[in-house]
């Protein structure tokens, strides 16, 4: 591609990815931060396993261990997964389903940049008085008791980052039902299109309880109300329901985007069709349902009474079925392919013992008076890093290997990429399988410290060394980015030489506007079947070349994105009666509320690529931006 | 794409088949206007009538559920085709809120 050839000044690339509303490059945007803000939380994972890699150790204090466990869960959950998975279904979903770019490229902007401020407000709290110290759930009695400012943090930045996931939620979900090639019906649909659009209901439905809940701990913590406060008649139960009725889809939100590149992961490298592709989609569907029947398991030892935790583990072992549907189907697809054993393949067979671990550890809390015993112990951390790592991060890692050649037209080594999965598959078990037995023998969850009497020295000295074979997977990763950036190997479509779906028909990284002609979809497996056919061009076209209409790239978002950041220090610092806080309060809030009246007054009709500039450019012209 | 506009001429019997459409609606229209009007007239005498609260509640709360399917089905046209996706979305948003009071109703406040 001769887009290298077309070097452009650093300050016009910093400007060009502020105001791009093109889906891959915001999705390179995400990936960035996502991927930064993962480094983050390893960070502080690995002050956790050092604090914790021996009894009575004073590495941190009591109140900054608090800190630390909060922010790694909230910053791993909110800044580094979903991000990283939002990065690859804007960088992958509309190529799959032919479409030239999302809905709505101008919110998908928004999007990304009301996540980016809302992250780096939440993480700015290390540096202003304090990070959050009440855990990534904030269970309300301890957020309404925290001193200083680091649960206002929490509430606002989750706030601010919470309303860029919806814009995104929502945009996929237009996209997904408005914008597929003529041919693509619903069940033509890849299985990772499919996972992004029940992930982003999700999204939908899941997030306007979180939104409520932390709009209620602003104004119980900033402006003196009692939704929660107990002494004023408020009720702290119900935080924990709108946290949870969020958060167990939240959980799905996660697992499902996984799911469908490890879909996309099992057909490409068995060289064969999905195994009962229409029974991985309906228990996708089945899987999205269930999801808000079941928040009530994280909450049997609150004392629901027994006929709610009865409904609740009932419901929640129900979930497992559609679960396991999906195992068999993956293996029935590996079986009797042609495997071929590339880096993202081994990640997706190393996923599915670790998975279904998990699953198993999580039917196990699913028994309610079992749970009594497992509750806040370290079985539960266990299962959760065994569902999460061993679910989403195997994935998003899987993930990075398998679509960076069409995001950056590079390949990642893939002898280096070997070497970070057994350090970090290794790693991993080594950390988390041996907190079952930690659960097991009593300690509890979010404990600074512990005894050299209680007996669990030996098993936490494990588990530390465990998380620095992770490390060492991580750095090796990073060591392999910067190796193939500078080394600059560009590859062509189908790098894997496998590939089934639409985006692989299509140059790596693709030309700006996606498709010159929007291609006519014939089945499951689009580029498969016209390979298989012969069709060198890999797809068959549904239009004649013509001219294309592409929206103008915008500072909006970012602006308005910033107001709202401004506005934020406002409202933190109001309760303190800063004089000025006021003042920035309004100050941000105007400035956000122009940017979108500018947007609203000032009609932007976008522009064309006309028909001879895309026969220029099939001729290998300029294919990236203008 | 496509710049050239067809201008489309529609036929007697086109003409004819449209117009039946349109009577048909407004029938329905009339139909379901009556009817609501109906179902207000029952909620006010019920309460003018000074039934037991325990009856007047859950029957209005009936009546409003009802009203809000007609409104949606003939006023806002979710009966039309393509308005499938709509509807499923609709109908799980409402199912979750639904879940979501009835725990609260039932564990917390009851
Ligand atoms: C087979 C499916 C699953 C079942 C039956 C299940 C069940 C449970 C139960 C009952 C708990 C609460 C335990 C307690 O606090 O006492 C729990 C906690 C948790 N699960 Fe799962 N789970 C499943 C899958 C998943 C998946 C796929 C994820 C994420 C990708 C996940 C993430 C979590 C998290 C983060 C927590 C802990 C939350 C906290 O208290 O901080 N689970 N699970
Ligand atoms: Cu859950």
């Amino acid at each position: 591609m001769s887009s290298i050839a077309q070097k452009k000044g650093f300050g016009a690339t910093i400007w060009d990815f502020m105001t791009t509303v093109d889906h891959k490059k915001i999705a390179i945007l995400y990936l960035m931060s996502g991927g930064f803000f993962f480094l983050v939380g390893g960070i502080e994972a690995m002050l956790i396993r050092i604090q914790l890699v021996k009894a009575g150790n004073d590495f941190l204090s009591a109140g900054t261990f608090n800190e630390v466990i909060t922010m790694h869960g909230t910053t791993m959950i909110f800044l580094a997964s979903m991000p990283i998975l939002l990065a690859f279904m804007n960088a992958v979903m509309p190529l799959q389903i032919g479409a030239r770019d999302v809905a709505f490229p101008f919110l998908n902007s928004l999007g990304f940049w009301l996540f980016f401020f809302g992250g780096i407000f939440l993480n700015l709290s290390w540096f202003m008085g304090g990070a959050p110290d009440a855990g990534w759930t904030n269970y309300a009695s301890l957020a309404l008791a925290s001193e200083g400012h680091g649960i206002d943090f929490y509430t606002l930045g989750l706030t601010i980052s919470g309303f860029g996931t919806l814009i995104a939620g929502i945009n996929f979900l237009v996209t997904i039902i408005n914008m597929r090639a003529p041919g693509m019906t619903y069940m033509r649909m890849p299985l990772f299109t499919w996972t992004t659009f029940v992930a982003s209901a999700l999204i939908l439905l899941a997030f306007p309880p979180l939104t409520v809940g932390l709009f209620f701990m602003v104004f119980d913590r900033l402006f003196g109300a009692s939704f929660f406060a107990v002494e004023m008649g408020g009720n702290t139960i119900i935080w924990e329901h709108l946290f949870w009725i969020f958060g167990h889809p939240e959980v799905y939100i996660l697992i499902l985007p996984a799911f469908g590149i490890f879909s996309e992961i099992f057909a490409i490298f068995s060289r064969k069709r999905l195994f009962g592709y229409t029974a991985l989609v309906f228990a996708t569907i089945l899987i999205g349902f269930y999801g808000f029947m079941v928040w009530a398991h994280h909450m049997f030892t609150v004392g629901l009474g027994p006929t709610a935790n009865a409904v609740f583990a009932l419901a929640t072992m129900i979930i497992a079925v559609p679960t396991g549907i999906k195992i068999f189907n993956w293996l029935l697809t590996i079986w009797g392919g042609n495997i071929s054993f590339s880096v993202p393949m081994i990640y997706a067979v190393a996923f599915i013992p670790t998975f279904v671990a998990g699953g198993v550890t999580g039917v196990m809390q699913a028994i309610a008076p079992l749970d009594y015993q497992l509750h806040d112990s370290y079985f539960i951390v266990a299962h959760f890093h065994y569902v999460i790592v061993g679910g989403v991060v195997l994935a998003i890692l899987a993930g990075t290997h398998l679509y960076w050649p069409k995001m950056f037209g590079t390949m990642l080594s893939e002898k280096l990429g070997k070497w970070t999965f057994w350090f970090f598959f290794l790693g991993f078990h080594l950390t988390f399988f041996i907190q079952h037995f930690l659960g097991l023998m009593g300690m509890p969850r979010r404990v600074y410290t512990f005894g050299a009497d209680q007996g669990w020295d030996l098993f936490n000295a494990i588990s530390s060394s465990g998380a620095i074979l992770m490390a060492t997977g991580v750095i090796i990763l990073l060591v392999n980015v910067v190796m193939t950036i500078v080394k600059n190997e560009r590859i062509g479509n189908d790098p894997w030489g496998d590939g089934r779906t639409l985006e692989w028909a299509i140059p790596s990284p693709p030309p700006f506007y996606n498709f010159a002609q929007t291609p006519l979809v014939r089945g499951l497996d689009t580029y498969w079947i016209e390979k298989m056919d012969g069709n060198k061009k890999g797809m068959i076209f549904a239009e004649p070349l013509g001219d294309i209409h592409m929206p103008n790239g915008s500072i909006i978002p970012f602006v308005i994105s910033l107001g709202m950041f401004i506005a934020s220090f406002g409202a933190l610092y109001f309760m303190d009666g800063k004089p000025w806080a006021l003042a920035v309060l309004i100050g941000g809030l105007t400035l956000m509320f122009a940017s979108m009246l500018v947007r609203s007054l000032k009609d932007d009709l976008g522009f064309h690529i006309t028909k001879a500039e895309l026969l220029e450019d099939a001729k290998g012209g300029n294919t990236d931006g203008h | 794409m496509a710049h050239d506009t067809h201008v489309h001429v529609r036929s007697q019997a086109e003409f004819e088949y449209v117009k039946k459409k349109r009577a048909e609606e407004m029938r329905g229209h009339l139909a379901t206007f009556a009817i609501m009007i109906f179902l207000t007239l029952i909620a006010f005498t019920m309460v003018a009538a000074g039934f037991s609260v325990y009856l007047i509640v859950p029957i209005i709360l009936l009546l409003a559920g009802i009203q809000v399917v007609l409104q949606l089905y003939y006023f806002m046209h979710m009966s039309g085709k393509g308005h499938g996706m709509i509807a499923f979305f609709m109908f799980s948003g409402m199912f979750v809120a639904f879940i979501t009071v009835l725990t609260f109703v039932t564990i917390i406040w009851w």
